[in-house]
């Protein structure tokens, strides 16, 4: 590897991924430095979730690999999981738990304690900690879900349209949230529809490696 | 460590917030052992000799009939998917659960069973041998189920396949549960069975949990 390269502590090369029986990308490179953003584009189908789970290690590329730091992550699964918050379509908020209980589980589960009640009032929700999860709204469950991001640190950011059911408020909340991050040297990667304001961002548009339309 | 008492915290909160899924189980188990009676008549001397293996073929079909929500209820709601991604290893995560299904189904049907042995007329002497044989036995119905919960994740009528799955594999639990009650309650030594059901109990946690976890993620991938 370069001396260039070296710098990147985030990266993924010729991945190609498929879904059953069909190819749903290929050839397709990232690179993240400490500090860096990745904003993945492209239509419905085109992959974004996909790539996420690769990202995180849930799916196995078809082909290609994904290192951090120059380590490929399929060799330490365990300490990738550790590095890392995967926020998907799914809020994983349990009905029956008040919000606090939810967040601080997941908390827990992360080796962290504490650090619930400021994340929930950092996504304004200090209000609803006491309620169960069952008599918050959609965006309300959303924020729960991203307040996870808080709750406990991690270096790298995998969030599938993160913004869906967010007031601008909210979006404001966490577009601040993804600041401090990169600020810290923090990684973020995220699959939006949204044109989201993130200065310095990469772009991915995976229309581009899409290989639904020849297949 | 810490990761193993968070998700068994979190299990039996929801179960007993949610106290219908622990309330279900037993009065299932109840009334089942209470239809022998009117099935097969009211002769003592019939039901004594049935009453073990009554008990134990209701509390393992007691046992299935939970198992289903076992994963699925995280899977549904996106909560399995993050778990996997958590720093815990998916054995211990499995094992977490297998042991908050134990609390929730088979210690409340120990504890109510020897309520039941009363109604069939179960002879007294083989009281703590039915007792010790389901502390001992009910484990292990809840690691071998935790794998056909696993494996049938996701699927169509997974209620239907995980019985076809697990019911075969609850045989020698069967088998050495019911040798174990029977023969305390003929004056024999049960020593031996309930031995047997020790032996099972550690095989299953030694690998269950292995199972059960790769079947997790073949679901999640």
């Amino acid at each position: 590897m370069a001396g260039r390269e070296s710098r990147k502590s985030f990266t993924g090369e010729g991945l190609a991924c498929r879904r059953g029986e069909r190819r749903v990308f290929k050839g397709v490179a990232f690179a993240l430095a400490p500090g860096d953003a990745l904003l993945l584009g492209g239509p419905n189908g085109s992959g974004k979730t996909s790539l996420l789970r690769l990202m995180a290690g849930l799916a196995q590329p078809e082909d290609g690999v994904i290192a951090w730091n120059g380590a490929t992550i399929a060799d330490d699964p365990a300490a990738h999981r550790a590095r890392l918050h995967y926020i998907g379509h799914q809020d994983a908020v349990k009905p029956a738990l008040t919000a606090e209980e939810n967040l601080a589980f997941w908390a827990g589960m992360r080796g962290a304690k504490g650090g619930a009640a400021d994340a929930l009032r950092r996504f304004r929700l200090d209000a609803r900690a006491a309620w169960p999860a069952r008599y918050l709204s959609a965006g309300e469950r959303k924020r729960l879900g991203l307040a996870r991001l808080m709750a406990s640190p991690a270096t790298l950011w995998l969030l599938d349209e993160p913004t869906t059911s967010l007031d601008a408020e909210a979006t404001e909340i966490l577009l601040t949230a993804i600041a401090d991050h990169r600020r810290t040297g923090g990684c973020v990667a995220l699959a939006t529809h949204a044109p989201l304001p993130l200065p310095g961002a990469q772009t991915l548009s995976l229309a581009d490696h899409a290989t639904w339309r020849q297949a | 460590m810490s990761g193993f008492a968070a998700l068994l915290t979190r299990d039996l909160r929801l179960a007993f917030r949610q106290g219908g899924d622990v309330a279900n189980v037993v009065a299932f188990f109840a009334l089942a052992v209470i239809l022998f009676p009117f099935g097969v008549g009211p002769d003592p001397d019939l039901l004594a000799r049935i009453a073990a293996g009554v008990l134990w073929v209701t509390a393992l079909l007691a046992a299935l009939l939970s198992l289903e929500r076992l994963f699925d209820a995280d899977f549904q709601d996106g909560s399995l998917e993050a778990l996997g991604l958590m720093p815990v290893p998916l054995e211990i995560q499995v094992l977490a659960k297998c042991v908050a299904h134990w609390l929730t189904t088979g210690l409340p049907l120990t504890i109510i069973a020897p309520l039941l042995a009363l109604v069939l007329h179960f002879d007294a002497a083989g009281y703590p041998a039915l007792i010790a044989a389901l502390l001992l036995g009910t484990p292990v119905l809840s690691l071998i189920g935790a794998i056909g919960a696993a494996l049938t994740l996701g699927a169509r009528r997974a209620g239907v396949l995980l019985s076809l799955l697990v019911l075969p594999l609850y045989i020698p639990v069967l088998i050495f549960g019911v040798a174990a009650s029977e023969a305390a309650a003929l004056g024999l030594e049960s020593r031996p069975h309930l031995l047997l059901l020790a032996a099972l109990l550690a095989g299953s946690l030694a690998l269950a949990p292995w199972a059960a976890a790769a079947a997790l993620r073949q679901a999640l991938e």
